[in-house]
């Protein structure tokens, strides 16, 4: 083969690519609008929202709760091990603080809840594509949007905010623990410093605001993968990996955006 | 369907993450300084002001009374323009002083206030005259050193 | 059997359930469908007969309204089905039944809750009224004792038997059932041809049945309907098909792979892909 057939097959593989990446944007987007008239509908049932954000809420639980302790203390452990040089250890409350409701608490959470709730949403809707259940309930008069969308769509939208709230909280807990319990620092200093220096405007409700984007994002993309798989075993996989590399990197860009809004005090 | 269990999950689950939520407000942060309403500003010039950050807080024998709003440059006098929100509750005599001090050695700086003796109070858009401006740790050091120099 | 059919037959004057006009389909620029007729007369059972890939689920998609046609008219119980906005079209499908070709029963639910999901979705029935419905319909299928197993509990057959009571649950006008005799041991095949016969005579449903097995579609049929080549290559009652000298009709209905109808699906000359090594 000759080299430029070569070059001129890799560029029109890298067109067709970007294409299919353009039309899956189209999609999703066009997916969404029909979406939303149903959301409205879907709280007239809302034990169905009940019981979805047991199975991604409640299920995530545990997994935040153990990353959340974590993750505090190797903060606390990292930051006095730099705050210390500087004689500065008594600000170690507000460093693991502002890291954990600014950043970490809410991207940490998102990446987790991609990976662990998102994927089965995913998997889920894909699988109820594959077995004709969505088609089934479409001959049934019962439209699959507002009974098997809608519900995992608001719940995945409410936990991610929840979950990263008691990640951000369980963190600082676990950080409190370490800089007190081993560390030998002063537990009063540790949250009187802090207090001093996390805003609740800017930091907390910051942070909120993150993890509500996220939440939002994550599932949109959790349940368009799902609707839009190939209806094959094949295809749910593969809309279950694509879930899990799409959320993470959105969330991680949007993180970028909002962060880069937030501290010009937008 | 098992929902009796399920739902009493869902209803904990909800439960934590206000909980945790709240404890963020009250515990982990502090609110401040808020909208319009509450608030006055005043500007003060400074000399340098040295790593002053917007959103520093403003303090007045200690306790905090409001924070920094905006920093800009005077093109004509090249002197650093501080704008400061303060609490509406918190009046000061005009001839108050504005000061740019640091927490501890390598600390986050903030502005404190002085008051003066004056019987009139500053008012929304007024000036702070009187200002020190930072203490930059390497001018010092160096100039202790100067000095040291000098007497040997 | 299909004796009330016969006397319908000639009883002229009913109209049509189903009427499908030169209905002309395809997918993905092939065409599946072209110039198709059919008609389903209400009381009667219809059977659709053709190949794998004869186009017989998707004709059942078409009827349901989850396919467009691309030119033609399909109408049910006298609505224009691709004409219909979204809130008629599912307002019709309260009245249809389907039986799909994989059950397609709601895996997180079990057999009870499967059978009533359409009645907690279209209707305030009470909880005890809905119970005595489910009980009734699973007893129809023979499957009350099992109402406690969750679908991947059940074998086909079971959970065609499930499915069928489901597609049955609203009593709806018209069932369609989507090869429901494949894969079925010979007694649970017995049992369903008469039990599709039994609700078609007792509820007097109307019943379209696609399959590809000849002699449980004979066994059960008013009226056969034989789709090849993207239309309906003949129709007739059960008799008349058998008895029928058009030599495409006797290949199907006897089973012999050589003859007018195609068993492969279209390709290139078979030497020719032969020689060409290497490019799939
Ligand atoms: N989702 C689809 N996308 C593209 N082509 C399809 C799709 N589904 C079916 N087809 C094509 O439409 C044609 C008719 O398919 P259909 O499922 O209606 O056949 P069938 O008669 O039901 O076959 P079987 O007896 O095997 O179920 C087939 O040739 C198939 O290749
Ligand atoms: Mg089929």
């Amino acid at each position: 083969m000759n080299p430029l057939a070569g070059i001129g097959g890799a560029v029109g593989a890298l067109g067709r690519r970007a294409l299919a990446g353009i039309a899956r944007l189209g999609r999703a987007t066009l997916f969404i609008a029909r979406l939303v008239p149903s959301l409205g509908g879907a709280w007239k049932r809302a034990r169905l929202i009940v019981q979805q954000l047991y199975m991604t809420g409640v299920l995530t639980f545990v997994i935040i709760l153990v990353s959340g302790a974590f993750v505090g203390m190797i903060l606390a452990l990292q930051g006095y091990n730099t705050l210390v040089r500087y004689d500065a250890q008594s600000s170690l409350g507000l460093l693991v603080a502002l890291a954990l409701t600014r950043e970490l608490g809410p991207v940490l959470t998102a990446l987790l809840f991609a990976g662990r709730a998102g994927s089965a949403l995913t998997a889920e809707i894909g699988l109820m594509k594959a077995t004709e259940q969505l088609a089934g309930m479409e001959m049934m008069a019962v439209d699959p949007l507002l009974r098997v969308v809608a519900p995992r769509f608001w719940a995945g939208w409410i936990a991610v905010p929840l979950l990263a709230m008691i990640f951000t909280a369980v963190g600082i807990i676990g950080a409190y623990v370490v800089a007190v319990a081993v560390l030998g620092l002063d537990g009063g200093v540790f949250w009187s410093q802090m207090q001093a220096g996390v805003s609740v405007t800017n930091d907390v409700i910051g942070g909120l605001i993150k993890s509500v984007v996220f939440g939002f994002v994550i599932s949109w993309i959790a349940v368009f993968e799902g609707y839009d798989a190939k209806p094959t075993s094949e295809g749910v996989s593969r809309a279950t990996t694509r879930t899990v590399v799409s959320s993470s990197l959105a969330v991680l860009g949007l993180d970028f955006i909002m962060t880069a809004f937030m501290l010009r005090g937008l | 369907m098992q929902t009796k269990g399920t739902e009493l999950a869902v209803g904990l689950f909800i439960v934590a993450g206000l909980l945790a939520l709240t404890m963020l407000a009250l515990k982990v942060g502090h609110f401040h300084v808020l909208g319009r309403g509450q608030t006055y500003q005043v500007t003060a010039d400074f000399g340098n002001i040295g790593s002053l950050k917007p959103r520093a807080p403003v303090t007045a024998a200690g306790v905090r009374v409001g924070e920094v709003r905006h920093i800009a440059l005077n093109p004509r006098s090249y002197r650093a323009v501080v704008t400061l929100r303060l609490l509406k509750r918190y009046r000061f005599p005009r001839d108050s002083s504005a000061a740019i001090d640091t927490a501890g050695l390598l600390g986050e700086q903030y502005v404190s206030l002085s008051p003066g003796g004056s019987r009139r109070y500053l008012k929304n858009g007024g000036k702070i005259r009187v200002t020190q401006s930072a203490i930059i740790l390497e001018q010092v050091i160096s100039q202790l050193l100067y000095k040291k120099a000098g007497h040997g | 059997m299909g004796r009330r059919g016969q006397e319908e037959a000639h009883g002229v004057d009913r109209e049509p359930l189903i009427t499908v006009r030169d209905v002309a389909f395809s997918r993905d620029g092939r065409a599946i469908f072209h110039d198709l007729d059919l008609t389903v007369m209400p009381g009667r059972v219809t059977v659709v007969m053709g190949g794998s890939g004869a186009g017989k689920t998707t004709l059942l998609s078409l009827i349901g309204g989850r396919l467009v046609p691309d030119a033609g008219e399909i109408r049910v119980a006298g609505e224009n089905v691709p004409a219909l906005s979204r809130r008629q079209l599912f307002a019709l499908r309260r009245r249809m039944g389907m039986l799909f070709q994989s059950s397609a029963l709601l895996t997180d639910l079990d057999v009870y809750e499967n059978v009533a999901f359409p009645m907690r979705e279209h209707t305030r029935l009470p909880e005890r009224l809905i119970r005595d419905l489910v009980l009734m319909k699973l007893e129809l299928v023979g499957l009350r004792g099992a109402r406690r197993l969750y679908p991947a509990e059940l074998s086909g057959g079971m959970a065609r038997r499930v499915a069928l009571a489901r597609a049955i649950a609203l009593d709806p006008l018209m069932v369609m059932y989507d090869e429901p005799f494949t894969g079925l041991d010979p007694i649970s095949m017995g049992v369903i041809v008469k039990l599709i016969r039994d609700l078609n005579d007792a509820l007097g449903m109307t019943s379209i049945i696609v399959t590809h097995d000849v002699a449980e579609a004979c066994s059960i049929a008013d009226d056969i309907y034989l789709l090849d080549n993207g239309r309906v290559s003949a129709h007739g009652t059960p008799a008349e098909m058998q008895k029928t000298t058009e030599p495409a009709v006797r290949q199907f209905m006897a089973g012999l792979p050589d003859g007018p109808v195609a068993f492969h699906y279209p390709a290139r000359d078979y030497l020719a892909d032969l020689q060409s090594a290497g490019h799939a």
